[in-house]
């Protein structure tokens, strides 16, 4: 991309990922369902490493820091192993409510 | 002038996606602007050169967990209700999420913008960690100990799933039976893509010593392989009582911690001696592909139950 930038990449993208923990802050705690829910944690999760990449790219011509990159990689396949679990435990909690409709 | 305005456009297309998927009505559109979500995050990392980090953010990020989120919708229905909030529940998540996401603005806008963080320690070291590739460095040998841990919290997760599986699905195939139609789009795709996923995947594993890629970039995109086979019902997903299964679990973090032990001769645990660095990173990288991948697939597809009559 040709041009100097007017605001530094990493300030974007930092001020992105705050916007997204807010937003997916929103999302969890508002009146909605557990799926939605599951769904807002990750938007938050996501914001979170968006903004840690950021700060470690605020000098671009040493590339971005490996360090948060190599802990960002771990924290998304916890993450997606947090999710697994989530909607297993709903599954599992609309089974179980299911069953106990039936007998009453 | 032009990069800040396709940084700026990303940024804001992520905040309108990321909007739709907290707030829409319906929950499928939801979770469809939740799987953009991921992709459109994907060019973000691209742009601040994270691209081990885009390369896993589209594999899970978009592709898995969107996978997940579908297939609970799928079965939940309409069964997933909303539980009684108090009157201004709605208020307090506002100013909350307001509220926590300008202080965090905040914090970011007043970061020195000299900070060069660790790159320049990782660098200097990179020659000693038998590796080219930094992230990689960082992800098997300097900080080896998040990874190993990591490797086993993903175990554990799988026996957390595993284990509320209902009393009669106990040893039976994970997940729900896919039926697709035979010659479909979906079978056709699942005969068609794995090839290219396996290339890929195989290929990002390996670059991983030297360039972006690495066992948790390669092994999603195996597992989505995995995963595609399985929809497309062209594949049986393995019986979770399966002792290959079990063992290829437990392979990868078997052999790290093994590998880790073995440093107790070269000086400390984890510690791999410069001359053995390279092996040592590969043989681990590759079984703990082989495992990771296994254990996303079982993680994707649920707990074991019974098979309909």
């Amino acid at each position: 991309m040709g041009g100097d930038p007017i605001i530094a990449s990493w300030l974007v993208y930092g001020c992105c990922g705050a916007v997204l923990v807010g937003l997916g802050l929103f999302g969890f705690m508002r009146p909605t369902t557990t799926l939605r829910r599951v769904l807002a944690f990750n938007i938050v999760g996501s914001g979170i490493f968006l903004l840690f990449g950021a700060t470690g790219y605020r000098v671009p011509s040493t590339g971005a820091d490996p360090v948060p990159q190599a802990l960002i990689i771990t924290g998304i396949v916890v993450a997606l192993a947090a999710t697994a679990l989530a909607v297993a435990l709903m599954l599992a909690l609309a089974r179980v409510s299911a069953g106990r409709d039936e007998d009453a | 002038m032009i990069a800040s305005g396709f940084d700026i456009t990303v940024c804001v297309l992520l905040c309108l996606c990321a909007l739709a998927a907290v707030t829409g009505r319906d929950t499928f559109r939801a979770i469809v602007f939740f799987i953009v979500y991921g992709l459109l995050i994907s060019v973000a990392w691209l742009r601040i050169d994270a691209i081990d980090v885009a390369l896993a953010e589209a594999a899970i990020g978009a592709g898995l967990t969107g996978v997940l989120l579908l297939g609970a919708f799928g079965q939940m229905g309409s069964a997933d209700t909303m539980a009684r909030e108090p009157r201004g529940a709605v208020l307090i998540a506002l100013v909350a999420g307001a509220g926590i996401g300008a202080a965090v603005l905040f914090a970011v806008q007043g970061l020195p913008p000299e900070g060069a963080g660790l790159t320049a320690e990782v660098l200097a070291q990179l020659e000693a960690s038998g590796v080219g590739n930094p992230v990689t460095a960082v992800l098997l040998n300097f900080r080896g100990y998040d990874t190993l841990l990591e490797s086993i919290v993903l175990l554990v997760a799988l026996i957390g799933v595993w284990s509320v599986a209902s009393e009669t699905g106990w040893g039976e195939r994970p997940g729900i039976v896919h039926h697709a139609r035979a010659g479909g789009t979906l079978q056709s795709f699942g005969r068609f893509l794995p090839a290219i996923g396996l290339v890929i995947g195989a290929y990002i594993v390996w670059a991983g010593s030297s360039g972006p890629g690495g066992a948790f970039q390669g092994g999603t995109v195996l597992a989505a392989v995995a995963i595609l086979t399985i929809l497309a019902g062209l594949v049986d997903a393995p019986r979770v009582t399966t002792r290959w299964l079990r063992w290829a679990l437990v392979m990868g973090p078997g052999v790290f911690l093994g590998v880790a032990l073995l440093g107790l001769f070269g000086g400390a645990f984890l510690v791999f001696p410069q001359a053995v660095a390279y092996p040592a990173i590969v043989a681990i990288e590759i079984v703990l592909t082989a495992s990771i991948a296994l254990t996303l697939v079982l993680l994707v597809l649920g707990p074991p139950r019974e098979a309909p009559q």
